[in-house]
């Protein structure tokens, strides 16, 4: 029986055969992922639940990247909570502050994500390392209590959705934009219990960081996961990272799909995404012009250090316009490294930006960077739901780096291009 | 047991802002619960109310405080036609009942007085006399129900010390 990249990934791990859509499994973990939001829910289950041992320490992580470094006296709690209790458990991937990054930039720079590899995390951005050619996918506390005790999870086989991808992108156009045309397209439930499948020859023109971004969004179609074919780009990025065997997997050639979605990259503008979905996506020409108070570039999506490169170009040797507030956050230690040695951290201090430590912060609400009453930001970061970045009236445009750059340039959205 | 109705695509954000999760008690989440959608549903939800929605409920962040939160204030199960996969897990998991049913979302009205049988999947509007059926649920998703959560039933399976 033909199947998805996806589904003989799951049933790999599921030590089946084949598996078919719908069909429900229990499936072995590679690695167990929190946060210092979900992981202590976890472990007040587990302990309540009266487990006393994780199924192997080498494959959980716990990464304090939410709130930290601690914002308050209760997140300072929450993670007291998960420090005890990785120590107690010896867990080998455990990060706290001096060596954390946003999760999902660093689980792949550690090598701890690999292709053909199925993991779960307390975060629903952990379907980041599709870009990867693995299976990865956002689950809840109790799952990841359930999976640190068992090594095991239970999935619902997902169909997929195809997205061919056509021709290459053009300058100051990246994978954050070819995401958010693509929510865009098929709206914010568009592939609900399903796999984004990518394919296509554009698929060899987009680098290993606009990979990550397009995965890292596909729960915002409601996704299971968004997948990528492992290639030689691949292949460089997990080499001396993840020391370990993995597999490539590919789809059958007669693999079924729901539907397929052709994006053609050359076609493609800069997008945002309009308050208050990620589904109301323009060309970023058709909002130009709209007043911001503040601009965000970091997260999950949009903090690697390509995505740093792209804001400096163009805030080298310009200002970030009076009243605007301009916060970079480089997403790992790593990145903030090698952003210091290229000088890009210098660029943007010198155009009037913050940089901050890593760390999720403002892209939920946490901290660096809440916003007041009525106030506005462009931010590279994932979602702009009702109040997500701090008061209820707020609003959030979502955008890629060059975009949000040129926003923080010109005092308002802006393209670009233009400048 | 009167409705709560809301739209489209609630997301986690608004079911439990997240400048609520440094305390994930479960009165702390309750008081909190649909604060920036509807500010008055805490302070007026009242044990076995149920909450009907639009497509896609539960859409975003993974945080399961956010069916902790509906959990704690005593809602007993929420209706919508379609709901994001890992807060349909989550409820599952914890042990919130949920009901997928397009018909019944879309009909039942705020302020109704519903009655639902989970064995059946029997949703009955007492307000405007009207029965829908939801699917039941999978044998192996029912079995975690009946158990009372996903660590319940892993616990009677004796697969983790």
């Amino acid at each position: 029986m033909s199947m998805t990249m996806t589904q003989k990934i799951l049933a790999a791990h599921a030590g089946k055969e084949t598996v078919q859509v719908g069909e429900l499994i229990e499936a072995r973990l590679d690695l167990v992922l929190g946060n210092d939001i979900t992981t202590p829910v976890a472990i007040t289950e587990f302990e309540k639940a009266g487990f006393t041992q994780v199924f192997d320490r080498d494959h959980i992580a716990i990464v304090l990247d939410h709130y930290t470094p601690c914002k308050d006296i209760k997140s300072a709690q929450l993670c007291k909570q998960a420090r005890a209790f990785a120590k107690k458990h010896q867990i080998t991937h455990f990060y706290d502050v001096g060596q954390v990054g946003v999760e999902h930039a660093l689980i792949p720079e550690k090598g701890l994500a690999a292709p053909g590899e199925l993991i779960i995390g307390a975060d629903s951005h952990t379907c980041t390392y599709g870009a990867l050619g693995a299976v990865s996918t956002g689950i809840g506390s109790t799952d990841m209590a359930a999976g640190m005790a068992t090594g095991l999870c239970w999935f619902r086989v997902p169909s997929a959705i195809q997205v061919t991808l056509r021709g290459s992108l053009r300058p100051m156009v990246s994978g954050k934009d070819v995401i958010l045309h693509l929510i865009g397209q098929i709206g914010v439930d568009g592939a609900l219990y399903q796999s984004l499948e990518f394919c296509g020859e554009g698929v060899a023109s987009l680098d290993m960081d606009d990979r990550f971004t397009i995965s890292n969004m596909a729960i915002e179609a409601g996704a299971k996961n968004g997948i990528f074919p492992v290639d030689e780009k691949t292949r460089e990025y997990v080499s001396g990272r993840a020391a370990r065997e993995w597999t490539a997997y590919e789809a059958d050639p007669d693999a079924v799909y729901e539907r397929e979605v052709v994006i053609d990259l050359d076609a493609l503008e800069p997008t945002v995404a309009l308050p208050h979905l990620p589904e109301n996506t323009k060309p970023v020409s058709e909002a130009a012009g709209m007043p911001i108070d503040q601009v965000i570039i970091g997260s999950c999506t949009n903090g690697r250090i390509s995505d740093l490169r792209a804001a400096a170009a163009i805030l080298k040797g310009r200002t970030v316009a009076p009243g605007i507030r301009c916060i970079v956050l480089p997403a790992t230690q790593e990145i903030y490294l090698q952003a210091m040695r290229e000088g890009l951290l210098e660029i943007f201090v010198n155009s009037g930006c913050a940089v901050s430590a890593p760390t999720c912060g403002p892209c939920l609400g946490g901290h660096m960077g809440v916003m007041a009453e009525g106030e506005r930001a462009v931010s590279t970061t994932n979602r702009n739901f009702v109040g997500r970045m701090g008061h209820v009236s707020s609003e959030i445009i979502l955008a890629s780096p060059a975009v949000a750059a040129a926003s923080a340039v010109k005092g308002c959205v802006a393209d670009p291009r233009e400048l | 047991m009167k409705v709560y109705k809301y739209g489209a695509n609630v997301d986690t954000d608004v079911i439990i802002p997240a400048r609520h999760l440094n305390d994930p008690s479960p009165a702390a989440l309750a008081s909190h619960c649909m604060e920036d959608l509807d500010p008055n549903f805490a302070s007026t939800v009242e044990a076995g109310d149920i909450i009907v929605a639009g497509p896609n409920f539960g859409c975003g962040s993974s945080r399961e405080h956010a069916p902790l939160a509906i959990q704690s204030c005593g809602v007993r199960c929420v209706i919508a036609p379609s709901f994001a996969r890992i807060f349909y897990r989550n409820a599952i998991n914890i042990g919130l009942p949920i009901v997928e049913c397009a018909e019944a979302a879309a009909e039942i009205n705020a302020g109704d007085e519903v009655a639902v049988d989970f064995a059946s999947g029997t949703i009955t509007d007492q307000t405007t006399g009207k029965t829908y059926h939801a699917a039941p649920f999978p044998e192996f998703i029912e079995g975690i129900i009946q158990s009372g959560g996903l660590l319940q039933s892993l616990k009677a399976r004796g697969v983790a010390k």
